[in-house]
């Protein structure tokens, strides 16, 4: 699954993970901390992500 | 997104105005260079006081004389805008220029036979390149390309400011307009108040971001992975070549530089969102960031040379924006002069409070309970201006 930012458009993706941010790939989303900002823009929180239809 | 902004032109055929006129980011350390090698050929001391003239006489006068620009590029031109790698460029030319002035700075220091209040001036000139410099890093660090926020790296290294780059998008960016951002400075706060808060209270919000980054990888803060302790590396590989081959004669100026340097990225901090707080929702959490938490002003030629910084309510709205898309927003605060005039006043706290207090009231319609008030002089600032509030709720 992805989740977008709805402000940058940076997007999760958990097959990839964050591993700059500590989060390897195939972290789950669920694993993630609800206050966790966005790495791209930090204006947005992990609550704040949408989640992307299953594409591309 | 909807642009809530006058003046759009029309889209078709638009070309940005401005366009060479950011150029004047990247002449302000070609001036310093120009300034230092004139006074190498000539002896002229005044050269060395540039930047005393420049931040507190030219600036300002030139934004007296031009005036305000409130214009917007029209919204279907802003990804063009934005996609355009000449205003990459530009953030790029200054760096190189920048580091050349600190190391021609640091070679007249020692070798110019300076007497100590010409040497200050030199300093304090080259520190201005370097102070400036930080919000080049500002730009380049909000980037995503790994050059640009490498860059962004190089350009603090001057005045020892690497963790900037951690702390202003994770720390500042997160807690702007609250209590808990050391950056963000409060009502009835001074400037001199402020500097040694946010200092520290930056380094340690520095720290602690990549501590808990470092932690969740594994891995314990002193590692070399910690982008702190990278980023202050570069400092001291630059320090240590200059001292290497120009003695330690170079030190008080290279220690002076850096600390003006970055009091005037802090003095700018000061300015950006004084008094200013985000509400606190019945869920814990702040509310969004919006244009009304920051100072703008659209004075033309600081915002030139300083990118668009003080079109400051967008760029928190939207930090990945580049420079050169930035808008005004109708309704933001807006400052009674450009950055550059401000920092002056912001040194006199008397005359920053005369000026910018009424504006903080007004702007809170005299809800002194939205105000991000500095919490020493709490009582004190409520029965000060209680009337004056009164007045203006009522109003």
């Amino acid at each position: 699954m992805r989740y977008r930012c709805p402000n940058c458009g940076h997007v999760y993706n958990e097959a990839n993970g964050e591993p700059h941010e500590g989060f390897p790939a195939g972290t789950s989303w669920k694993l993630i901390p609800d206050d966790w900002a966005c790495p791209g823009c930090a204006v947005r929180d992990k609550v704040d992500f949408e989640p992307e239809p299953d594409a591309a | 997104m909807s642009n809530p902004s006058i003046a759009t032109a029309p889209e078709q055929k638009w070309a940005d105005p401005k366009r060479y006129l950011w150029l004047l980011g990247p002449a302000v350390p070609a001036i310093g260079i120009s300034m230092l090698v004139l006074f190498w050929q000539t002896e002229m001391v005044w050269t060395l006081w540039f930047a005393v003239g420049l931040i507190h006489i030219v600036l300002p006068a030139l934004d007296w004389v031009f005036g305000e620009d409130a214009a917007n590029p029209p919204d279907g031109a802003l990804q063009a805008l934005e996609n355009d790698r000449y205003y990459s460029w530009v953030l790029y030319a200054f760096v190189p220029l920048q580091l050349a002035t600190t190391v021609l700075g640091a070679w007249l220091a020692v070798t110019a036979n300076l007497p100590w209040y010409h040497l200050i001036g030199l300093a304090l000139s080259v520190g201005l390149i370097n102070g400036i410099a930080i919000n080049t890093a500002h730009e380049l660090g909000h980037k995503k390309s790994k050059f640009d926020r490498w860059l962004a790296r190089v350009s603090l290294s001057p005045t020892f400011y690497g963790h900037f780059y951690v702390e202003h998008n994770r720390g500042h960016h997160k807690n702007v307009a609250t209590p808990e951002d050391a950056a963000s400075s409060r009502f009835g706060e001074s400037f001199w108040a402020f500097l040694p808060r946010t200092v520290v209270g930056s380094l340690r919000s520095a720290w602690h971001l990549e501590a808990e980054r470092l932690a969740r990888l594994g891995k314990g803060v002193w590692s070399r992975d910690n982008e702190n302790l990278q980023s202050w590396g570069m400092s001291v590989l630059l320090f240590g070549a200059i001292l290497a081959v120009l003695g330690w004669a170079a030190f008080p100026f290279l220690l002076i530089q850096a600390v003006y340097g970055f009091s005037l990225l802090e003095v700018v901090n000061y300015l950006e969102h004084y008094g200013l707080l985000r509400r606190k929702g019945a869920d814990g959490r702040y509310e969004r960031c919006q244009p009304e938490h920051s100072w703008n002003s659209n004075h033309m030629v600081t915002n030139l040379f300083l990118y668009h910084l003080q079109r400051h309510s967008d760029h928190h709205a939207n930090p990945t924006r580049r420079y050169q898309a930035l808008r005004h927003f109708e309704h933001s605060p807006q400052l009674p002069s450009g950055y550059a005039g401000m920092i002056t006043l912001a040194y006199c706290p008397p005359i920053w409070f005369a000026l910018m207090n009424k504006r903080v009231l007004a702007h809170y319609k005299g809800d002194l309970g939205r105000i991000n008030l500095h919490p020493p002089k709490r009582a004190e600032l409520i029965a000060r201006y209680a009337d004056e509030a009164r007045a203006l709720a009522k109003a």
